[in-house]
């Protein structure tokens, strides 16, 4: 092998970690939510299952219609997921049970280190102060791997559209309402006040004391103050959340904390695995010259005059 | 084409033609056949009327669903993302086509020589199985013109789809690279050739640490979703190895796969040189896939064992692991093991099927069958979803046969011989559309001793 060869080698070698070092740099930034993050309180407790949060954000986000109108109470024989005509949805549990159903009000939870923006190429969502995760529909590929990443399953996907399918899910009425600090459309219409909005801390305070205050009517946990590293929507439930269709096996751990052993590990590769390969080749390529056979008849090109 | 051969015609395995004549691109082009001849042998091959009937339905459909949408054409379910195309096409065609990084490694930078009967074939698999799963994700991308956006538009580095974005972008092109100087041998531009062996070496490292990282990037691709594959198929610290090191010994078995398929269906198109060093390519690739299989195996159980899984065996879904493990890569291991052993081909062959058929499904078990597994419902690919991979695949196949029909991979371009029969002051212009970049003869000796 010529100098020149491996000179060239090495130089590719460095040329790529230097692009892994600036990967390695913006990949290490963690996002750890806005101290000033607004946020909602669920009580589950005190939601009668009238949906017409569904109805206010159905008119909000301009929603196509329903195929059933929202007084409808067959929908609550299944599970509902939010979809790209539906931000959120209302489903009910426990409703063998003497004390009565359980209604829950299902939407984007507006995660602090969300999992669909840490896993979006094309950086296509954005967190903002005010603790709403918002997404730019101008840059989104459709690739859906943030539908895969989102441990709530929250965002819906546009799949009816040939021309421009986008990701769609709750914004927190971001740019109506909540940019100019106005609560979202749901909170608003809620007639039981079964949604409290206000800022984040100020919400796990509540929550806690309406605990404390009456301990037989809830489950000594709030649901999101810690899991997937916080959330600014927050729940409160009179039983197991297990029972009420809630992932409780989520760790405390951001989403992206489980991809990081990886990202770690891409400059190794980029900084080791050239000058290993390019010195094993040296290696080889001497042992051929004390003998060992380079096969001459392999390549044409090789072949000495 | 075996008929044809029979009654006296020559392959085309040369710039020139039995009489001495340069071949032109068009000649080169119909494997030395008229075109009437080309017709008759192609409507001869049931191969070709199956690929036909295929097109004739998946063609529209294909066209269907750029018109009518992803939700005309897939499941369109929001509950699970990736179908068929990409937990088929693009999940399981990247470890297959890891062959060419591999091989590439073996022969430039590990000196393995007496692979290099191989090296071609396993280049193009890679550069083919990349490009359709490009394709493939082209078809599945909600907006496909919107692709090149995560190259220059807007940035999302801390994803790691990112990663495999560039990295497999940037791979295509060191196999183009790669397997373009079998292309500039067939069209007859040696300047190009020779470029491409000067940086060669450049080109096989990079090809390592990018496969490297995206074949692992895949895998991390599911550590987003921790919960929602089954925790046998997943393991936050060891994804990206499980995909990797499983990667291995798939690319090999596909080469082992492809080229048993290319000695059987197209024998006239090898050389004697592939002919007779194939099988002992075949142990020696088998040997390799081998010791991935038992890599894998082993970082397998360590996973589970790391994180305490033994209890999920005890399941449907731990059968169902079993299967695969076992039928897809355990039994193949002993088959082949024992294959090499006792020097049985057809043993060996069999077990880099079923090496292919693991991999295979370790990844439509990652990608869709076990994801969601808390999910009460599991998602069944509608037929337009499963036509339309079907299409992808058999243009897959259309296109390696026509490159392997006629670029030399599978036998070498006689340049030497016939150069001794040309008087050296004659300058030999290149043919065809290379009119321009004309190269004397005398070049060709120069070129001798270039690594
Ligand atoms: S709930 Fe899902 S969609 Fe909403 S911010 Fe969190 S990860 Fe993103
Ligand atoms: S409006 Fe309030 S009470 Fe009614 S379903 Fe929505 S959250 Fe529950």
């Amino acid at each position: 092998m010529k100098r020149r060869n491996f000179l060239k080698a090495c130089l590719i070698g460095g040329t790529t970690i230097a692009l892994g070092k600036t990967n390695k740099g913006w990949a290490s930034g963690s996002f750890e939510g806005y101290p000033e993050a607004m946020g909602v309180l669920v009580d589950t407790t005190r939601c009668i299952g009238c949906r017409s949060c569904e109805a206010a954000c159905n008119k909000e986000q301009k929603l196509p219609e329903p195929d059933t109108s929202f007084d409808d109470p067959s929908v609550f024989e299944h599970d509902r997921r939010p979809t790209a005509k539906a931000y959120t949805v209302v489903n009910r549990y426990q409703k063998e049970q003497p004390s009565g159903p359980v209604y829950r009000k299902v939407q984007c939870n507006h995660c602090n280190e969300p999992a669909c923006l840490t896993s979006c190429f094309v950086n296509a969502y954005t967190k903002t102060k005010e603790g709403a995760v918002i997404y730019n529909s101008k840059v989104c590929v459709g690739c859906r791997n943030c539908m895969i990443a989102c441990p709530f399953n929250a965002p819906g996907y546009d799949y009816d559209s040939a021309t421009n399918p986008i990701v769609k899910k709750c914004i927190l009425c971001y740019d109506t309402r909540l940019k100019y600090g106005k609560p979202p459309a749901c909170v608003e219409i809620c007639p039981q006040e079964a949604l409290t909005f206000g800022h984040r801390a100020d919400l796990i305070k509540l929550a806690h004391e309406r605990i404390r205050a009456t301990p037989d009517r809830y489950v000594d946990h709030v649901y999101g103050e810690k899991e997937v590293g916080g959330t600014s929507w927050l729940y409160l439930a009179p039983v197991g959340f297990d029972k009420l269709g809630f992932d409780t096996t989520l760790s405390n751990d951001p989403i992206i904390s489980n991809v990081k052993d990886f990202l770690g590990m891409v400059p190794m590769v980029l900084s080791i695995w050239p000058a290993l390969f390019s010195g094993i080749h040296l290696l080889c390529k001497n042992q051929e010259h004390d003998g060992h056979g380079h096969d001459t008849d392999s390549n044409q090109e090789d072949t000495k005059p | 084409m075996k008929k044809m051969i029979q009654h006296g015609l020559a392959i085309v395995d040369s710039p020139y033609d039995e009489d001495g004549k340069k071949r032109s691109l068009v000649s080169k082009l119909l494997l030395g056949l008229t075109p009437s001849q080309y017709l008759l042998q192609a409507f001869r091959n049931p191969l070709n009327w199956i690929l036909a009937a295929v097109f004739a339905v998946g063609i529209p459909i294909l066209i269907g669903r750029f018109f009518f949408g992803l939700a005309w054409a897939t499941s369109g379910s929001n509950d699970y993302p990736w179908g068929l195309f990409l937990g088929f096409g693009l999940f399981a065609m990247v470890p297959l086509s890891s062959s060419g990084f591999q091989l590439g490694t073996a022969c430039e930078i590990f000196g393995r020589h007496d692979l290099e009967p191989i090296e071609r074939l396993a280049l193009l698999n890679g550069l083919l199985g990349y490009f359709f799963a490009v394709i493939y994700l082209l078809a599945d991308l909600g907006q496909p013109w919107r692709l090149p956006y995560p190259m220059v538009v807007s940035f999302g580095p801390a994803a790691v789809l990112f990663l495999v974005a560039w990295h497999v972008a940037t791979y295509l092109s060191v196999q183009v690279a790669e397997v373009s100087s079998a292309f500039f041998e067939w069209i007859g531009f040696p300047a190009g050739k020779r470029a491409i062996r000067r940086i060669t070496l450049g080109l096989t490292v990079s090809g390592i640490i990018l496969s490297t990282l995206h074949q692992g990037a895949l895998g991390a691709l599911f550590t987003y979703a921790p919960g929602k594959v089954h925790p046998l198929w997943y393991s936050s610290s060891f994804q990206w190895l499980h995909f990797f090191v499983s990667s291995l010994p798939g690319g090999l078995c596909m080469v082992i796969t492809v080229s048993t398929i290319a000695a059987k269906t197209m024998g006239w198109r090898g050389d004697t040189r592939f002919h007779e060093k194939l099988d002992k390519v075949t142990v020696s690739l088998a040997k390799g896939a081998c010791m991935g299989i038992a890599t894998y195996i082993t970082i397998k159980l360590i996973a589970i064992a790391h994180d305490n899984k033994w209890a999920y065996l005890d399941s449907g879904w731990g059968q169902w692991f079993m299967f695969e493990i076992i039928v897809g890569f355990m039994l193949p291991l002993t088959l082949m093991t024992y294959g090499v052993h006792t020097r049985k081909m057809a043993i060996v062959r069999m077990g880099a099927f079923m090496t292919v058929f693991g991999v295979v499904l370790n990844r439509v078990n990652t990608a869709m069958i076990t994801f969601n597994w808390k999910l009460p419902h599991r998602e069944i690919p509608p037929w337009r979803e499963v036509v339309i991979s079907l299409t992808i695949f058999a243009t897959y196949i259309v296109v390696y046969r026509f490159i392997l029909y006629r670029l030399p991979i599978l036998f070498k371009w006689r340049l030497q011989e016939q150069e001794e029969t040309v008087p050296e002051a004659v300058p030999v212009p290149a043919p065809g559309r290379r009119e321009a970049s004309s190269v004397p003869v005398a070049s060709y000796s120069s070129m001798t001793k270039l690594d």
